[in-house]
């Protein structure tokens, strides 16, 4: 069962055969997912939905790098995510780039902005580092919000993108940024087991200890920095096209806190746990702006907000109701959704028992 | 043999406390050298002196030659020097494997583009990351540390993680290791065992120690030379049997005899 021959499989990312089948099991899943949203809206699931889940997730995984396995705090995520967003759509627009070459140069650019932003994280820790890195973010979208060259106020619109002469729908999104996302997740889990991301774990820790051991740690907690605002770049660029259009004033400070949220929900210092997050609350911000449809309590819930706070009120209560979600998980179960399947696969594991 | 490193007049005050005075040493290399002293003497203060973690106000640390006074720690790592902590600094929500392959850091040449896009047994990541986990078998081996391999070290007892502390330091392939207390927390057949691995540490793996320790019998059953520290003063260095009877260190561990008249 646990036996294991040879060292590779350490680090082997299909650990079983039942990991292996379950992963290809998985791919074939998000292949035919489309299809199946399509002709049965499981849950009012619509494509656009899954399009923004995954773009989430690549977020949250770069900042899972960042907070959940180098133990560094970022509240400007946003910042990071704009600057993808618009780097990207001005590389197609402007220059007419294509896609595939202007969303890499968007990575790189976003990481060097991390790098920057990485240099005084060496000297400041938890909260000061937040407020650093939320000073960063409020400062990105005030500059593209006041220049010309990024549509200013108004903001800019992605050009729509042609595959073999038609213009791409959101199904033809959906597979491409799946394969962006399939490919950025399998590196981030390899690279969380090999000698780079031991050593970010090592800085979380205990950084005297990991310095002591030969890591420099001005390189590394930058390269977190880098790593993670590349991963959160490639997801802005993504965005912007899926969106149609990107506006300075969408990237404000609640985006940078629900990137940590997910983080947080979907449990530190795990990628699967970073994609389950941003899956959760992608889908409950979107649902619940509609959460009178709800049976029963719906119509209740609007009542009420009516009643007491205001007469436009359903956004409140879906205000109230996405922060006692985050709550309850927060709560119950410090390790987020992957706490929940930690359990579960150890119930099953010992079962009789 | 020769010196492997050379203390000169090394001082540091923090605030108003001189936490050392000028204290001069210096170690043969293949050699046990232990550092004594009640509380409070500067013996820690010397293991982060060297390591690079407090920059002296004066004096010097001279290894293999080189000057390494003002050295970072990382870089003190590369010359080839490793510590342990008196309270533990392992990397809790790693496991035992993971912490020793950590000691392998200095060692490995991964980065970032490679870690993340090795695909199969071959490619070069992977070999790297192959050759070093049967390294760090050996070590395990070494240390007889065999159980608590994949397992986390919150989840170890105490005496382990120490282990597994000299495990790291032993990774990094050091000629020279700083051991802070190892066997405190131990009970009387680890500490035994403990003696055994580090005297197998000078001599099969032919590297130097410089141990601070409390437990006397240890001290006196294994270290070549002595140092005696109090409040940041050398009182006394020399062979465990001198150190025995000197009269300053007796002091120091006994007070003075008041005489009553």
């Amino acid at each position: 069962m646990d036996m294991k021959r040879d060292y590779y499989e350490d680090i082997e990312l299909f650990k079983s055969t039942t990991i292996l089948i379950c992963s290809i099991l998985f791919l074939i899943f998000l292949a035919v997912l489309p299809w199946l949203i399509e002709k049965y809206h499981p849950l009012g699931m619509s494509i656009y939905i899954v399009n923004l889940i995954t773009v989430h997730a690549l977020v949250a995984i770069g900042l899972n790098i960042l907070v959940g396995y180098t133990g560094q705090i970022s509240m400007g995520h946003a910042g990071f995510f704009a600057i993808g967003a618009f780097t990207t759509v001005i590389f197609v627009l402007n220059w007419s780039f294509p896609l595939w070459i202007a969303l890499p140069i968007a990575g790189f650019v976003s990481s060097g902005f991390g790098f920057i932003l990485g240099l005084p994280a060496l000297r400041l820790k938890g909260p000061y580092l937040a407020i650093a890195t939320l000073g960063f973010g409020m400062t990105i979208t005030t500059i593209i919000k006041h220049m010309e060259f990024f549509g200013g106020r108004m903001g800019l619109q992605a050009p729509k993108l042609h595959l073999f002469g038609a213009p791409m729908k959101d199904i033809h999104y959906y597979y491409m940024i799946m394969v962006i996302a399939v490919l950025m997740v399998i590196g981030a889990t390899k690279l969380i087991k090999t000698r780079v991301g031991r050593a970010f774990i090592a800085i979380r820790d205990s950084d005297i200890a990991a310095e002591a051991m030969g890591v420099n740690l001005t390189y590394y907690k930058t390269l977190a920095f880098a790593v993670s605002a590349f991963y959160t770049g490639i997801g802005g660029g993504l965005y912007a096209f899926i969106l149609g259009f990107i506006n300075p004033e969408s990237f404000h400070l609640i985006m940078s806190i629900t990137f940590l949220a997910m983080v947080v929900v979907g449990g530190l210092g795990s990628i699967m746990g970073s994609i389950a997050g941003a899956a959760l609350m992608t889908y409950l911000d979107i649902k619940l702006q509609a959460i009178q449809d709800i049976p029963v309590i719906g119509a209740a819930l609007l009542n009420f907000s009516q009643k007491y706070m205001s007469v436009g009120g359903i956004s409140n209560i879906a205000v109230i109701v996405y922060g006692l979600i985050m709550i309850l998980i927060v709560l119950f179960e410090p390790l987020g959704i992957f706490g929940f399947w930690i359990r579960t696969k150890k119930y099953w594991k010992t079962w009789p028992f | 043999m020769g010196i492997i490193i050379k203390i000169e007049n090394l001082t540091i005050s923090f605030g108003g406390i001189r936490a050392l005075n000028n204290v001069s040493f210096e170690v043969e290399k293949g050699s046990i050298y232990s550092i004594i002293g009640p509380n409070g003497a500067g013996k820690t203060t010397i293991f982060n002196c060297i390591t690079g973690i407090y920059p002296p106000d004066s004096g010097k640390i001279i290894y293999k030659g080189e000057e390494i006074t003002h050295f970072k720690p990382y870089q003190v790592a590369k010359k080839g020097i490793a510590r342990t902590f008196q309270n533990i600094e392992l990397f809790s929500h790693m496991t035992t494997m993971d912490n020793l392959m950590l000691g392998r850091h200095l060692h490995m040449k991964t980065g970032v583009w490679r870690g993340a896009t090795f695909i199969y047994k071959g490619s070069k990541a992977a070999r790297e990351e192959i050759a070093h986990r049967a390294k760090v078998e050996e070590i395990i081996d070494f240390l007889e540390l065999q159980a608590a391999r994949n397992q986390f070290v919150v989840n170890l007892p105490y005496g382990t993680r120490k282990l597994v502390e000299l495990g790291r330091a032993l990774a990094l392939e050091p000629e020279l290791i700083l051991l802070d207390e190892p066997s405190a927390g131990m009970n009387m057949e680890e500490k035994a065992d403990l003696m055994f691995s580090i005297q197998d540490i000078r001599d099969d793996l032919g590297i130097t120690v410089i141990l601070v320790e409390h437990d006397m019998n240890l001290i006196m059953d294994i270290s070549d030379r002595i140092l005696a520290l109090n409040y940041g003063e050398r009182i006394a260095e020399g062979l465990p049997e001198e150190i025995q009877k000197h009269p300053e260190v007796l002091k120091a561990y006994l007070g003075e005899e008041e005489k009553v008249a």
